[in-house]
C-alpha cells in the first residue's frame, strides 16, 4: 500500500471544444504522486496548471474533453459515472480554492457547511458531524473555534475564511489535497501562515498534495517536487531545490530570472521576450522556441520529448541548460 | 435557510471559553434589524393593526357592515354611535373599513404568494438549466412582461369577468413575469458562483446543489422582491374593484368603497377619503417594510 501512488496521471490531455474552437489546453501531462508528497505546478496564467488539477476530479466545464489516464487511489477517474465521482470528491480528493470569499456559501454558517458535507459522505448524525467540524476548525487553528462554527463567511477575515475552506476540504479526510493558488487572494502576512498550515497538515495527515501557483517563492516553501508548465505541457520536472537551483529548461531559467528575490535589489529584472503563445496557434516544434535564447533550427522539427537530465529530473528540451553547463 | 443552530453548546471542552454572545439564527437577526429601523417598526405596527383588525373584524366591528339605513346617510365622523360616520347607504364606515381590510389584505398577499411559487419555479428552472429551457420559458414570460401591469390586469379581469376570484387570477398572472425574471437572473448568477463549484468539489450531487445552495441563495432576493409587490397588488386590486372588475357590491372592499363614495366627495369629503387613506397606509407600509427586510435579509451586508 505505501508504494501505491495516490495519483497516477499518464498522457493527460484536455481540449476545450465548442462550435468554432478546439483548444488543446493540456497536452501529454504525466506524473505520479505518492502519499505525503507535495507536487507544485508552476507556470504563467493560461499554462494549463489549474485545468490539469481540476481534471483530476473531473471538475471541468461540459465543453472540456479529457484524454489519457487518471488514477486516483487506484481507481480510474476518466471512466467514472457522476455517482462514482461524487464518492471520490471529498473522501479521496478535495480541493482548496483561490478565493475563500466566493468559495464558501454566504447564506450558511461555517459549521453548517462543514457538517453537511460530513453528513452527506459519512451518514453520521448532525450532532456528531458538528463535533467533527469543531475539531476541524481547531485543527486549522481558528481561534475560538466554537464561536466560529456559527459564523457566516462574511464575518471572518480573509485568512480565517481560507482556514475554514481548508477545514471544509479536510472534512472527509482526503488522501489527496488539491490547492489552487490558495494564497493568491490573501494579504502577504497571512499567505505564509496559510502555507505553513497547509504544509504541516499535509505532513501530519500524510496527504499527497498538488499545489498550483505562479509564485516561485510559494513553490520553494511547500513543494517536494516542481513541475513547470508552459502552453499546456510539462517543460521541466524535478525536486524543488534542483529545479530552482539549477534550472534545466530555458523557460524555467527565464522564469527565475524574472522573479524578485533578495539579490535582485537595485538590478533591473530580466523578462522573457515575447508573450505566451496562442493555444489555438502553437508554434511548430518546441512551443517555447520563438522566445528562447537557445533557439536552434532543430527545435522547430517537432515537439521535443521529455528527457531525463539528472537524478529524478526531466526536461522537454533538445539542449537542456545542464547538459551545456556540464559540457563546458 | 436551514441554518439549524443547536442551542446546546457542543460537549463542553475543558478549556471552553466563557459563554459569549451567540450570533443567533437568521430570523432573529432580521427581526433585530427591523426593530432598530424606526420607520420599519412603525410600518410593522400599522400592518399588524390592519391585519389584526381584519382578522377579528366580526368581533370588534361596532356594527353590521351591511346594514343600511336611509335615515343616517353620510353622517360625518365622530357622530354618536358611528365613530367614522356612515357611507352613502348609511352603513357604518368603521365596520366597513375593518371588513374591507380582509379583502384588501387577501388580495394583496395571495396573488403574490401564488405568483412567487409559480414564477419562482419557472425562473429557477430557466436559470439553472439555461440554454433552450431558458429560451423557451423566458421568451413566453417576456410576452406578458411587455404589457403594463395595470392594463394586463384590467384586460384579464375583463376577459375572465368581474369577481374577486377572477381578479385574484389576473393579479397572479400579472406578477408571474417580473418574479420569474428576478428568479432567473439571480439563479444564473448563483449557478456560476465558486461555492457551487466548491460544493461539487466536495462531492455534492446536482439535485443537492440546486436544493441546498441555489435555492438558499435565491429565496432571499426573490422574497424581498415579492414583498415589494404586495403594495402594488393592493393598489391594483383596489383599482380593479374601483373599476367594477373586482369585488362586487355590497362586499366591503376599500377600492369599491372609494368608488361608491366618490359621488359624495363634496358632501362628505372625509368619509370619501377614508378608504383611500387605508389603501395608502397599507400599501406604503408594505413597501417600506419590504425595503427594510431587503437590507436585513442580506446576510452579506
Amino acid at each position: 500500500m505505501p508504494h501505491d501512488p495516490v495519483v497516477e496521471v499518464s498522457d493527460l490531455s484536455v481540449r476545450f471544444v465548442n462550435r468554432d474552437l478546439d483548444l488543446q489546453v493540456v497536452d501529454g501531462v504525466s506524473f505520479s504522486l505518492a502519499a505525503g508528497e507535495v507536487l507544485c505546478l508552476l507556470g504563467e496564467s493560461g499554462s494549463g496548471k489549474s485545468v490539469t488539477m481540476r481534471a483530476l476530479l473531473r471538475l471541468l466545464p461540459d465543453y472540456a474533453r479529457i484524454g489519457g489516464k487518471i488514477r486516483l487511489a487506484g481507481k480510474d477517474v476518466t471512466t467514472m459515472t457522476d455517482r462514482q465521482l461524487e464518492a471520490v470528491r471529498g473522501p479521496v480528493g478535495a480541493m482548496i480554492f483561490q478565493e475563500p470569499m466566493t468559495a464558501l456559501d454566504p447564506v450558511f454558517t461555517i459549521g453548517t457547511q462543514i457538517s453537511e458535507t460530513i453528513v452527506s459522505h459519512e451518514g453520521v448524525s448532525y450532532r456528531e458531524a458538528r463535533k467533527r467540524s469543531l475539531e476541524l476548525l481547531e485543527m486549522v487553528q481558528i481561534p475560538s473555534a466554537e464561536r466560529r462554527l456559527d459564523s457566516y463567511p462574511h464575518e471572518l477575515s480573509g485568512g480565517l475564511r481560507q482556514r475554514a475552506m481548508i477545514a471544509l476540504a479536510l472534512s472527509c479526510r482526503p488522501s489527496l489535497l488539491l490547492a489552487d493558488e490558495p494564497t493568491t487572494a490573501l494579504d502577504a502576512t497571512v499567505q505564509i501562515q496559510i502555507l505553513l498550515l497547509i504544509r504541516s497538515l499535509q505532513r501530519e495527515l500524510g496527504m499527497a498534495t498538488i499545489f498550483v501557483t505562479h509564485d516561485i517563492g510559494v513553490a520553494c516553501e511547500v513543494a517536494d517536487r516542481v513541475s513547470v508548465m508552459y502552453a499546456g505541457r510539462f517543460v521541466e520536472t524535478g525536486p524543488v531545490a534542483d529545479v530552482i537551483g539549477r534550472p534545466g529548461h530555458p523557460y524555467t531559467a527565464g522564469l527565475l530570472r524574472s522573479t524578485v528575490h533578495a539579490e535582485s535589489r537595485g538590478q533591473l529584472l530580466e523578462s522573457i521576450p515575447g508573450g505566451p503563445p496562442d493555444l489555438a496557434d502553437l508554434p511548430v516544434g518546441c512551443s517555447f522556441g520563438p522566445r528562447c535564447s537557445q533557439h536552434h533550427a532543430a527545435c522547430d522539427a517537432g515537439v521535443p520529448a521529455m528527457v531525463p537530465i539528472g537524478e529524478g529530473r526531466m526536461a522537454r528540451c533538445l539542449r537542456p541548460l545542464l547538459a551545456t553547463a556540464e559540457a563546458a | 435557510m436551514s441554518a439549524t443552530v443547536e442551542t446546546s453548546p457542543v460537549a463542553a471542552a475543558p478549556r471552553a471559553t466563557p459563554k459569549r454572545r451567540r450570533t443567533g439564527g437568521f430570523w432573529r437577526r432580521v427581526a433585530r434589524h427591523v426593530m432598530r429601523d424606526k420607520l420599519a417598526l412603525l410600518c410593522t405596527v400599522i400592518l399588524a393593526l390592519i391585519a389584526l383588525s381584519a382578522i377579528f373584524a366580526p368581533w370588534i366591528a361596532p356594527a353590521d357592515p351591511y346594514k343600511t339605513s336611509m335615515m343616517r346617510r353620510l353622517l360625518p365622523p365622530l357622530s354618536p354611535g358611528y365613530i367614522l360616520g356612515t357611507d352613502e347607504l348609511g352603513r357604518d364606515m368603521l365596520s366597513r373599513l375593518l371588513y374591507g381590510g380582509r379583502v384588501s389584505l387577501a388580495m394583496g398577499i395571495s396573488p403574490v404568494i401564488l405568483a412567487t411559487l409559480i414564477g419562482g419555479a419557472l425562473g429557477v428552472t430557466a436559470g439553472y438549466f439555461g440554454r433552450h429551457v431558458n429560451m423557451a420559458i423566458m421568451r413566453v414570460v417576456d410576452v406578458f412582461y411587455a404589457f403594463p401591469s395595470v392594463l394586463l390586469a384590467v384586460a384579464m379581469a375583463g376577459v375572465l369577468g368581474a369577481g374577486l376570484f377572477n381578479s385574484l387570477i389576473s393579479l397572479t398572472l400579472v406578477f408571474i413575469p417580473p418574479i420569474a425574471r428576478v428568479a432567473e437572473a439571480v439563479t444564473t448568477q448563483v449557478r456560476n458562483q465558486d461555492y457551487v463549484e466548491a460544493a461539487r468539489a466536495t462531492g455534492a450531487s446536482a439535485p443537492r446543489i440546486i436544493v441546498q445552495h441555489v435555492l438558499a441563495n435565491v429565496t432571499g432576493p426573490i422574497m424581498t422582491y415579492a414583498s415589494s409587490l404586495v403594495s402594488i397588488a393592493i393598489i391594483i386590486s383596489s383599482g380593479l374593484s374601483f373599476l367594477g372588475l373586482g369585488a362586487a357590491p355590497p362586499i366591503a372592499d376599500w377600492g369599491l368603497m372609494l368608488n361608491t363614495l366618490r359621488q359624495a366627495i363634496y358632501v362628505a369629503p372625509i368619509n370619501a377619503v377614508l378608504p383611500g387613506v387605508m389603501i395608502f397606509a397599507a400599501s406604503v407600509s408594505f413597501n417600506l417594510l419590504s425595503d427594510s427586510l431587503r437590507t436585513a435579509m442580506d446576510v452579506r451586508a
